[in-house]
């Protein structure tokens, strides 16, 4: 069965749409599209702007223009969307006016769910039915094996949110085996456009990120510019080859800079790790932050410029060591009524 | 044994080491770093970056108080004195050797960053200058004379100044151990007055005037004044020849921390000991040299970032002085390093198994910038 290890926080967001009969009347929906339509336009001739060719986006940058909000969480600002984006989808009704339900499995508690694994069993039969019929005429099955790697199946949200009903674990387990089976056969790109619905791109973390070629200067030597930060520190390295280890900083050397050796050694753990200590020379510029900071984020900026120079193996390597991410630690608020984020006021009895 | 430092050192070796190898294979031979010319007189630019050994009483003789607290520790944890063969030490030799001790006695300011081995080349210096004969008044830190005094005494000689009694017994007690011989050729030549009952006569050898000084601690800082005096005088003649050898020169012109009994503070002028300090390291004299070094470490007042002469001395000292010959000193070499990094190894001071490694050797290379002092202190814990 498949599990997820770990999930994001939209994951873990509760699917509003499922749960309980309808809140709002149809008719109250479309009046609130109405509404939002006449004030998109009157919008728009308040802005000076063409009320035709106003756009979801430029609605955005009025409203957060009109009703400026120093408010962190973006949700709480003031906004002005379509309304099928803010009243969340539900089930409309069910039965007809004689009470007769329009759906042949409403009885079960969960139609849609059971008429979504009578469907895909039917393709199931089909794709076995066409082997068969492959196998008979001698015919080579085909095989064009899908890209399993970069695809993963729906969670069991957003499958809830597909079919706008509860379903439980085991519900969701057993439509994703039933969906494997499906894969698993050789002819089932024939129910290729069905499976689609159900699967989604997932892509490689290090995909994303793209390693900068090496840059020449005048002399010819090799350099590759990183930027990293910590803390409230921000860093920028310039690493040059056939060097002898030396590190400036700002104009001064690491000696001078940073005379305790907590901090130099921080600055020679990219090196070190890689095995080119003496090879390079690095000139840094860095603002902002304590101590401790400058130096992680001269350590973060070296080792993004050290990617330049090395393979994309021990890119892999660094990545795993923790010499690539950015440190996410950041000064925690105080918080009202205790002395700092986490210490509460001397406790007295009385 | 041969190490790590033998690849990149091609010199050839003493005479001496190879001849003992010879006679004696059971002995480990000394890796290309050592060198066994223990006469700094001797030392030419072959035997830089090697170190060299003096003997454990010469130690005792030469240097009660001069060599700094870290490398007296080292001496005796290894039970041998190495000293390093550099560069700047090699050019003061070098101008000393070539001077015309007819002229004016030549300044030499030793300058460099914090724990670059200042103190280090001047005591090659003085040793230098005791093998040779000459007699050396070494002043192992001049900042210990204008701060943390605990007794001031009101100088009987002269009204404004002030004695320093404790600085000034201790400074007698070490300069009596190390130029003993010289206490008794040279002769006072003229009567001083030591109070109501004591005097020296003329013509007495000055070890008494010193034993006076060491028996009555009161009179301690005016002892030291005379001895100053007379060898100043007498080093005109020529009979011997003088080194003054003063360590943190910049104390004589800057603030001190002490303060008068009405609290307020006391300027170096008013201590009798730096009053004659100065006067002895003026040039008005021949025969001898003067080489002193610059030292931030202890210097009041000073930030951190201050080594050069100018910033260190302030107006006043630059202007005394001027005119000097700065010797600079800079961090190790890369032979230096290795050199360094080899003795240790060799009397099995890195004891962690990657400090053996080449990457070892790289990661102390980087993490003390090659400065002495920082890879002492990293390779203590190893």
């Amino acid at each position: 069965s498949l599990r997820l290890i770990c999930t994001t926080t939209a994951v873990q967001r509760k699917n509003v749409g499922a749960s309980g009969p309808e809140k709002y009347t149809e008719a109250f929906i479309k009046k609130q599209i109405e509404e939002f339509n006449l004030g998109k336009r009157h919008l728009a001739n308040m802005m000076g702007e063409d009320p035709e060719t106003f756009t979801q986006e430029d609605i955005d940058r009025a409203i957060a223009y009109l009703f400026p909000s120093g408010l962190f969480d973006k949700q709480a600002r003031p906004m002005m969307k379509h309304p099928t984006e803010i009243f969340p989808e539900q089930r409309k009704i069910q039965w007809g006016e004689d009470g007769r339900p329009f759906h042949f499995l409403f009885y079960t508690g969960k139609q849609s769910y059971y008429s979504l694994m009578h469907e895909t069993y039917e393709k199931f039969l089909n794709v076995q039915k066409h082997q068969d019929q492959l196998i008979a005429k001698d015919l080579p099955l085909q095989k064009e094996k899908r890209n399993l790697a970069g695809s993963r199946w729906l969670t069991k949200i957003e499958l809830e949110e597909m079919l706008l009903e509860k379903l439980s674990d085991d519900d969701y387990s057993r439509f994703i085996q039933l969906l494997e089976k499906l894969v698993a056969l050789p002819c089932a790109d024939i129910a290729e456009n069905y499976i689609q619905k159900f699967s989604k791109e997932v892509s490689v973390q290090l995909q994303k990120v793209v390693i900068e070629p090496l840059q020449y200067d005048e002399q010819g030597v090799a350099f590759s510019t990183g930027e990293g930060k910590r803390k409230t520190a921000r860093a920028t390295a310039v690493v040059y080859d056939n060097g002898t280890g030396k590190i400036t900083v700002n104009g001064i050397d690491i000696l001078h800079y940073f005379p305790v050796l907590q901090d130099r050694e921080q600055l020679l753990f990219p090196f070190q790790f890689l095995g080119r200590i003496g090879k390079h020379d690095m000139v840094c510029t860095v603002s902002g932050g304590g101590r401790s900071a400058q130096a992680g984020a001269i350590r973060l900026a070296s080792a993004k410029a050290l990617r330049s120079f090395v393979t994309e193996k021990e890119v892999e390597f660094m990545r795993q060591a923790g010499l690539l991410t950015v440190d996410p630690r950041v000064k925690e608020r105080k918080k009202p009524g205790q002395e700092g984020p986490r210490r509460k006021f001397t406790w007295k009895k009385r | 044994q041969l190490d790590h430092g033998c690849a990149l050192h091609t010199a050839a070796r003493d005479g001496l080491s190879s001849v003992s190898t010879q006679d004696v294979p059971a002995e480990r031979p000394r890796a290309v770093f050592h060198t066994s010319e223990s006469d700094p007189a001797k030392h030419t630019e072959q035997h830089e970056g090697r170190l060299y050994n003096i003997p454990l009483e010469e130690v005792k003789a030469v240097f009660p108080h001069g060599l700094p607290y870290r490398f007296q520790q080292q001496i005796r944890t290894f039970n041998e004195a190495r000293v390093m063969v550099r560069r700047p030490a090699l050019e003061l030799l070098a101008y000393l050797k070539g001077s015309n001790l007819a002229h004016p006695a030549v300044r030499y300011v030793i300058y460099g960053e914090r724990g670059t081995g200042k103190t280090m080349t001047l005591c090659h210096v003085v040793h230098y200058c005791s093998r040779q004969g000459w007699l050396v008044l070494h002043i192992p830190d001049a900042h210990l004379w204008v701060k943390n005094c605990k007794e001031l005494l009101q100088s009987s000689y002269n009204r404004d100044r002030l004695d320093q009694p404790l600085q000034a017994s201790g400074w007698l007690r070490n300069f009596k151990t190390s130029n003993e011989r010289f206490l008794q050729e040279i002769k006072t030549q003229k009567k001083y007055t030591w109070g109501k009952r004591e005097s020296t006569e003329e013509g007495r050898p000055l070890g008494e005037v010193v034993e006076q000084g060491l028996a009555r601690v009161r009179s301690a800082s005016d002892a030291v004044g005379v001895v100053l005096r007379e060898i100043k005088q007498q080093s005109h003649r020529g009979s011997f020849r003088l080194l003054v050898a003063v360590d943190g020169v910049n104390a004589l012109w800057g603030q001190t921390t002490l303060r008068k009994e009405d609290k307020s503070p006391v300027s170096p002028e008013e201590l009798t000991l730096v009053h004659n300090l100065r006067k002895m390291v003026r040039n008005d004299w021949s025969g001898g040299a003067i080489v002193t070094t610059l030292s931030q470490t202890g210097s009041l007042f000073k930030p951190s970032s201050a080594y050069t002469p100018h910033e260190l001395l302030g107006k006043e000292g630059f202007d005394a002085l001027d005119p000097f010959v700065p010797i600079p000193v800079a961090n190790y070499s890369p032979r230096e390093f290795e050199s360094c990094y080899g003795y240790y190894l060799e009397r099995k001071w890195l004891q962690h198994e990657k400090a053996h490694t080449e990457d070892g050797k790289a990661e102390l290379q980087f993490l003390s910038g090659s400065n002495p002092r920082q890879l002492d202190r990293l390779a203590g814990p190893l």
